[in-house]
């Protein structure tokens, strides 16, 4: 029987039989509704699943015109950072790293991030990204965001002025855990909005929350709050990226407009992401590198379809490295990666990646 | 999309503006510039549509409007308010 070239989810290439994928692709799809309370794929939604997985070329693409803009997170990092930040090391100016992502990348948006790419360290340093921004809103054409992580971590000792969750829960203290995220909150919010709104001062387009939830519900709910009076205070466009799947639930109690935090999934998300006023949703969906990349694709797939469905904003789900249906691998293999955004785009209909 | 050898970053302002959704603010761009939806993507069309237009091209020609001059035509075109444009605006009304 016929085999087709594929991965794994950490991106070791192996071969599978239509029957395999087939059936990968129902275990996937299946996991995903089951988890998320949503519809599975129909059948002609997996068969194109197949028809993308089978293609014989190495690299595929959406048909002319189903093409999607991008924007981005790690702003130039990716070119000047080491590889912590998944970069390359090369040794340019921010304001030429956005040049070259326009002009030989020929990126839609691009961004411009602080070197630890968290809103906390900004702070101290507001004057010299507004100067940087002025730089290259002077010299670029595309839509230019500002891209960081609100990274409420950094607000818990020893980093910051609270105790940390992760060092009181295992202690039993409950209550002690879930007052420092409170008070966490009400810190990451006051300096996202101060940050926030100096760039604004100097002309920037939009702003870029990454990986937003990465410290659980506080960091999501800081966010929201961010989000809700930056776009009632400023002409700011606003994307919110997250950095999981579903909201960790590190408090468990949080709120945000009567609806609990923890454990929202995309198409629940993004419901909450409309209310603050956000313009773009960035959901994410993580791989599993134990199962195959048909499993987690269709996975994938079925979360972000459920996502645009009930969306009124575009969605811009995140693709790379580890999510998106994507193989946890710092160098993404080009076949899988473009298997996947194709699947995204012409089966979840997403508006951009 | 292709950025400015196309029409992406024209598609992607009005996403982050106007909230619009794909097909939306393709069919928005696609009427300001007097082209097909389908156009938008196609480099030979939309190099000479942003000639024409003087809204920025992807490679460097002299005369051509540059970073924020072809915002502001952009901003006209597209009927948007973009803030560096609005700020330079600011500037320069003494």
């Amino acid at each position: 029987m016929k085999k087709y070239l594929t991965r794994m989810g950490d991106g070791e290439r192996i071969e599978m039989t239509v029957d395999e994928l087939k059936q990968d692709f129902e275990l996937g799809t299946k996991d995903a509704a089951d988890r998320g309370k949503i519809s599975p794929l129909t059948q002609d939604e997996l068969d194109y699943l197949l028809e993308i997985f089978t293609n014989p070329n190495k690299i595929v693409s959406v048909e002319p015109g189903n093409e999607v803009p991008l924007t981005h997170d790690i702003g130039t990092l990716r070119l000047m950072g080491d590889q912590g930040n998944s970069g390359v090391g090369i040794p340019l100016s921010r304001v030429q790293g956005i040049q070259v992502h326009e002009r030989a990348f020929g990126g839609d948006t691009m961004e411009l991030g602080h070197i630890d790419y968290s809103f906390k360290p900004v702070k101290p340093v507001i004057a010299m990204e507004q100067q940087e921004m002025e730089n290259a809103l002077l010299s670029t054409i595309v839509p230019l965001f500002y891209g960081a992580m609100p990274n409420l971590g950094l607000y818990y000792s020893p980093d910051g002025p609270f105790g940390n969750p992760s060092d009181l829960l295992p202690m039993g203290k409950i209550q002690e855990a879930r007052e420092a995220q409170e008070g966490a909150v009400e810190h990451a919010t006051r300096d996202m909005i101060y940050i926030c709104e100096k760039l604004y001062d100097v002309g920037c387009d939009g702003i870029n929350f990454d990986t937003t939830g990465a410290a659980g519900d506080a960091d999501m709910k800081a966010t929201l709050h961010a989000v809700e009076y930056l776009k009632a205070n400023t002409n700011l466009a606003i994307e919110v990226g997250m950095a999981g799947e579903f909201v960790l639930g590190m408090h468990g109690g949080l709120e945000y407009d009567g609806v609990r935090l923890a454990g929202l999934y995309p198409h629940q998300q993004v419901k909450l992401v409309e209310k603050a006023g956000a313009d773009i949703f960035g959901p994410v969906v993580n791989t599993n590198t134990s199962k195959s990349m048909a499993w987690n694709l269709a996975r994938a797939v079925t979360f972000i379809k459920a996502c645009v469905e009930v969306a009124n904003i575009p969605i811009h789900v995140n693709m790379g490295m580890g999510v998106g249906g994507s193989p946890v691998f710092e160098t993404p293999p080009l076949d899988s990666v473009t298997r996947a955004s194709k699947a995204m785009v012409e089966v979840a209909k997403v508006d951009g990646l | 999309m292709g950025g400015l050898r196309t029409a992406g970053d024209l598609v992607a302002r009005m996403q982050m503006t106007r909230k619009m959704r794909i097909k939306d603010a393709k069919a928005y761009v696609a009427e300001k510039l007097k082209v097909s939806s389908a156009d938008l993507s196609n480099e030979h069309v939309m190099r000479e549509v942003r000639e024409e237009l003087d809204i920025g091209i992807i490679t460097s020609v002299p005369g051509c409007a540059k970073g924020i001059e072809a915002k502001a035509r952009i901003a006209d075109l597209l009927g948007i308010e973009i803030n560096s444009v609005k700020r330079l605006k600011n500037k320069i009304s003494f």
